[in-house]
């Protein structure tokens, strides 16, 4: 079985909660988690509902191996539809929660409708309930995580919780667990808190318990252990330098998209990379990093944990956040440092702190800020606009003063708050967005990894690494090497990437995995905990039904193959140094065969054959 | 040649491998609630630490117990619940120095860290060795070594050999893909 059965119902209008049966059918079709949870919001919702009425509904959902001691097996991830993008967001969340959700003897959490006051759900195996939040509105997720752990009176409750950002509308609020932990992108902490929804506790001591073959999925799970211990990526690299170890390799490719994307190497990026973290300060001799952390069940243990120097402007007389906490991760540390052109290390962990604190996506916010900045330059947003503060590329100051405004939704925050594509269009300059549906890019460059752009174009959340990760091809050689500058054989890359992370975002465990696993890795464990036969072809099936699923989904909401694209920076204007110098994406040359490939109309339609071989 | 179980907290991280070890072992599911071994977080200063039961030869909770239901296993030396004649009355819970006896509601009885019959899984299951089953008279045997790594040295000044730096696999291009 591995699934606990049990979906939990959670009605905010009436204030009711109520158990039923997990569809057993669909989590045969769609497995878990990400799969799963959107075939639910695609039954249940009219996918044109607008996404911050009570007529949206928000799932948080585990998958069959979260919870086990499959490595990583301790991800869930948040479903609904996204105030950002207009089409399906799922964002996916390590730490502990997830855990204990699926220990408490739930699958997932639906949540219909909109409390009339706000509210925190309390659950703790069986017994859920609707606790009255009136208190920890206006608080951010620290103080929040902090005063519900000493009402409950049990340290060993997990909270998912929206910060300050998601009360005051912010689109692209995230909502974070465990203190520095995020399902991220795409608004859905916006969704929960326009739900009146502060916060879910949770405490499970039920365990998961309902293996089909116990001894098999042991020595499965262990063999698989071994792999990750023995990869470079996922045994040594990630734990020293995170994803980080990542931000000199992506800049001397050419390939980290610079001061709102207009360059494609940044000249400070050592100054805040994996490398950067671990040299001891001038200021106080210590390091940046603290140390690794894991989230749940993680033998990978990328977590960074980091100290602010506390004499660093962005803390001096702040004692608050002279402790340790979540530190840069790779995408943080391009959209808050690179993006914005600010290379001080400590701000950017000091703004990362605050992400985390009052809940944004890092990435959004960073490349939102990012925008803002290249506006201010041109002269169209002034002193006026942002309270004298000299909005430029660079300024750390600049880039804290933002991240305190947006927390705050005060005066300008409110402004970066409707994230790039709402910011420049208000401002006159939609083309300055660096977006794709409304969602900010990530931190690879499609003009030197061609097939990123695909990736970005045609991801059902918009602009995304995580839903079909063909840098691990076409830098890392992952599973075989691919020429980054060359469109070539991108199409069937892009497919085959998304396909197998939409299985992997349903299984309950880490896409960081697959630096390390493939599909034949990851078959044989879900086989050996749940019902029936999975086998690595009835996976990639699976995969491909939730790609056209989610697809289904944004076309009934009214997106079209004419949302796939990318901005015309990407598309016209080439990169200016480095080894893709002189290219732009070449999206035209990938996205029709793409579409055939998926089985889809040349207008992006899933074609009829394309439904009926999946049962869609 | 007995063994123990020996915590470095310092290559921690906060997984809780070993917890679900522990208790898939002794309860058949994977359920932290449930373990013997508790790994805590001081998120605040960014250190984790398991700790469990160490096998005290004069164990407290052992001598307390009204009804004789700890005994030690002279295989391992563990010390272990009986649990057909634990009463449940708790008083080993209060005995034990270390808090690591604890009541179980849903059985009735005391649980604690029963090495396993000599094969630890939480050992087994820690991906970094912060948890290990060594020699139980060479527990401390690294942490000597580290300090008398820096010792003083009484032969003449020589140049220490650079600290090990941490190598960016894709950058050295050792990277496995």
């Amino acid at each position: 079985m591995a699934w606990t059965g049990n979906v939990l119902r959670v009605n905010l209008t009436e204030g009711t909660v109520s158990k039923e049966p997990l569809n057993m059918e669909w989590a045969r079709q769609y497995l878990g988690q990400r799969g799963l949870a959107s075939k639910y919001l695609a039954e249940e919702i009219d996918p044109k509902v607008d996404a911050l009425s009570p007529d949206n509904k928000l799932i948080m959902t585990t998958g069959p191996l979260t919870g086990t001691m499959a490595s990583t097996g301790g991800r869930y991830s948040v479903v609904t539809k996204s105030p950002l993008t207009g089409a399906i967001a799922c964002s996916n969340s390590g730490g502990f929660i997830g855990a204990e959700i699926k220990n408490a003897g739930w699958d997932m959490i639906i949540f219909e409708g909109k409390s009339p006051k706000p509210v925190y759900l309390y659950v703790e195996n069986d017994n859920a309930e609707l606790r009255s939040a009136d208190h920890l509105w206006g608080k951010s997720v620290w103080e929040a995580d902090k005063l519900i752990h000493n009402e409950l009176q049990d340290p060993l409750v997990r909270i998912s919780c929206v910060g300050r950002a998601a009360e005051h509308g912010a689109l692209y609020a995230a909502i974070v667990n465990d203190l520095h932990r995020a399902a991220g992108r795409s608004g859905v902490g916006t969704v929960m808190a326009s739900k009146n929804l502060k916060a879910v506790a949770c405490r499970g001591t039920k365990g998961v318990g309902n293996i089909k073959d116990p001894m098999r999925f042991l020595q499965e799970t262990e063999k698989r252990k071994q792999v990750l211990q023995q990869n470079a990526v996922t045994g040594q690299g990630m734990a020293t330098y995170g994803t980080q170890v990542l931000m000199n390799v992506i800049n001397e490719m050419g390939a980290l998209p610079t001061r709102n994307m207009r360059e494609v190497q940044f000249e400070g990026a050592h100054k805040i990379s994996g490398e950067a973290m671990h040299e001891p300060r001038e200021s106080d001799g210590q390091p940046n990093l603290t140390t690794n952390g894991a989230c749940f069940g993680c033998t990978i243990a990328c977590g960074r944990i980091s100290t602010i120097d506390k004499g660093h402007f962005t803390v001096k007389n702040k004692p608050e956040y002279w402790h340790a906490s979540g530190g840069l991760e790779y995408e943080a540390a391009w959209a808050l440092g690179t993006d914005t052109g600010v290379d001080d290390l400590d701000c950017l962990t000091y703004v990362n702190f605050l992400c985390n604190e009052d809940g944004v996506d890092p990435i959004s916010f960073g490349a939102t800020v990012a925008a803002a900045m290249e506006l201010y330059e041109m002269g169209v947003i002034t002193k006026e606009h942002t309270g004298g503060v000299e909005l430029k590329f660079g300024s750390a100051e600049a880039l804290s003063w933002a991240a305190e405004a947006t927390m705050k939704g005060e005066g300008f925050g409110k402004d970066l708050g409707l994230g790039s594509k709402r910011l420049c269009e208000k401002y006159g300059h939609p083309e300055l967005s660096m977006t794709v549906k409304g969602q900010e890019f990530p931190a690879y460059d499609p003009r030197g990894i061609q097939g990123m752009g695909l990736a970005y174009a045609t991801s059902n959340r918009g602009a995304c690494h995580l839903r079909g990760y063909t840098v691990s091809s076409e830098v890392l050689g992952i599973p075989e090497k691919t020429d980054p500058l060359s469109t070539e054989g991108k199409p069937e890359l892009t497919k085959a990437f998304q396909d197998a992370t939409a299985v992997v975002d349903s299984a309950g465990i880490c896409v960081f995995t697959t630096f390390a696993w493939t599909l034949d890795d990851i078959a044989p464990q879900i086989d050996a905990a749940c019902a029936g036969d999975w086998s690595t072809d009835y996976l990639l099936e699976v995969g491909e039904r939730i790609w056209n699923l989610e697809r289904d989904f944004n076309l009934r909401a009214g997106l079209t193959g004419k949302d796939d694209t990318l901005p015309k920076r990407l598309l016209k204007d080439a990169a200016n140094v480095g080894p893709a110098q002189g290219q732009v994406n070449r999206l035209d040359e990938m996205l029709p065969k793409y579409y055939e490939l998926r089985g889809w109309t040349p207008t992006g339609e899933l074609k009829p054959e394309t439904r009926q071989r999946l049962g869609l | 040649m007995l063994k123990a179980l020996k915590l470095e907290p310092e290559k921690c991280t906060g997984c809780l491998q070993c917890e679900m070890a522990c208790s898939y072992e002794n309860t058949g599911a994977f359920n932290p609630a449930k373990s013997r071994i508790k790994v805590f977080t001081f998120h605040e200063e960014g250190r984790f630490a398991p700790y469990t039961c160490t096998q005290c030869d004069e164990a407290w909770c052992m001598h307390s117990c009204p009804v004789e239901a700890i005994v030690v296993d002279m295989a391992t030396g563990a010390k272990n619940v009986l649990e057909d004649v634990c009463v449940g009355c708790k008083v080993c819970t209060i005995a034990c120095p270390f808090g690591t006896v604890n009541y179980e509601a849903d059985s009735g009885k005391v649980i604690k860290c029963d090495l396993c019959g000599g094969d630890p899984w939480c050992a087994k299951a820690c991906p970094t060795g912060a948890i290990t089953y060594v020699d139980a008279n060479e527990t401390g045997m690294e942490r000597m070594r580290a300090w008398a790594q820096q010792a003083p040295d009484t032969a003449p000044p020589r140049t220490n050999p650079p600290r090990e730096k941490p190598i960016n696999v894709y950058l050295s291009g050792q990277g496995g893909v």
